[in-house]
């Protein structure tokens, strides 16, 4: 197979493209894609200050190389989760990301739950029987959304992908979650004080193309799944998504671009009706209650026996 | 040919030579979610792999909370 651009041969293919580029074109591809994100959708404005959730994951490095190539200037934090013990997952992939961040000289925060909240993943989900996920999910928004507030960034990047999106968009639908829905936005706004925007450049962009960035980019990721993620509905829809665009190439950026082009307005409703927040009395932090969630749990966690 | 999987991390032999689409069509594995790689390069799937390879599957699908 040859590339489409300049005959050479290929390195990947691309079949909701209709597709297959050499190692350097296919570079060249993901970087127009990011760029046309941020572009179409007004993500990034000149003279912000940009913060990138890092995982050490494929997503968020691949995003943070794209970002840092087309002259973005964006610093990462890394949340550790105490996934693992002391030689397991988080540290596995703290340590990817700190390296990743050394080569190129960026600037790498790293927040530790269990050092500065208290607790870590493993123990929130045992303590509060809930799957691990949950407030894994429950945590990360907020401590995200804390350090980006706190460090002064207009912008909070977060290297969700197409096929995140897309299996997002197909759980809520196929559950009529109306609020969510209407919540699923390539921006989300910055609504109420405390809150920092998010954005998602890498929407265009599925899963099996940012892995491959990775490996032809020579980045080394985390590669191994989160132990405890076991049994996760996001996974299986995703699943559930690749048996369906295996057969039909471009189902996924058809189902979650058509939503965003033609469909997502008329949700917005459901979900701004739901909106009331005020402060919450520990943190300040915007919430429908009068502790946040995540109060509430650190609570929770600080007052095990 | 020697094929490494991940998560959990295993191999399988497979026998004779094969295209990196017949091994996946094998193994049952759909395309989209995964990379296949040989020394370090990625393979297409009209690539032939022959026996005496080892290919390691890397899946690509990634989960969890609001990652």
């Amino acid at each position: 197979m040859k590339c489409k651009v300049c005959r050479e041969p290929a390195a990947i293919e691309i079949r909701r493209h209709h597709a297959v580029f050499c190692k350097d074109h296919f570079f060249e591809h993901m970087s127009r894609q990011v760029e046309r994100t941020i572009h179409d959708f007004t993500m990034l404005e000149p003279g912000e200050k940009i913060l990138l959730g890092v995982s050490g994951g494929k997503d968020s490095l691949a995003l943070w190389d794209l970002l840092t190539d087309l002259g973005y200037e964006v610093d990462g934090v890394y949340i550790e989760l105490g996934i693992g013990g002391e030689e397991g997952y988080s540290s596995g992939s703290l340590q990817l990301a700190e390296q990743y961040a050394k080569n190129r000289d960026l600037n790498l925060q790293v927040v530790d739950l269990a050092t500065d909240y208290g607790y870590t993943i493993p123990e929130a989900a045992a303590e509060t029987r809930r799957v691990a996920c949950s407030v894994c999910g429950l945590s990360k928004r907020y401590v995200l959304n804390r350090v980006a507030h706190d460090g002064g960034y207009d912008v909070l990047v977060m290297g969700h992908n197409l096929d995140d999106e897309a299996a997002v968009l197909m759980g809520n639908t196929l559950n009529w979650n109306l609020e969510y829905i209407g919540r699923q936005r390539p921006v989300l706004p910055a609504t109420k004080e405390g809150l920092v925007r998010k954005v998602k450049p890498l929407l265009r962009i599925a899963e099996r193309e940012t892995a491959a960035y990775c490996v032809l980019k020579g980045i080394d990721y985390e590669v191994d799944e989160c132990p405890l993620v076991g049994g996760n509905t996001g996974i299986r829809m995703k699943e559930w998504l690749n048996v369906i665009e295996s057969e039909r190439p471009g189902t996924k950026q058809r189902f979650l671009f058509g939503f965003l082009d033609r469909v997502s307005d008329q949700f917005a409703s459901a979900h701004q009706e739901e909106v009331e927040l005020n402060e919450c009395s520990n943190c300040g932090q915007p919430t429908t209650n009068e502790l946040c969630s995540f109060c509430l749990l650190q609570g929770r966690m600080a007052d095990r026996g | 040919m020697k094929v490494v999987l991940r998560n959990p991390r295993r191999e399988l032999e497979i026998e004779g030579d094969a295209s990196v689409k017949d091994v996946l069509k094998r193994l049952d594995i759909i395309p989209e979610t995964v990379l296949v790689i040989r020394d370090g390069e990625l393979l297409l799937k009209t690539d032939l792999v022959t026996d005496a390879d080892t290919i390691e599957l890397r899946p690509v699908i990634s989960g969890g909370s609001t990652r």
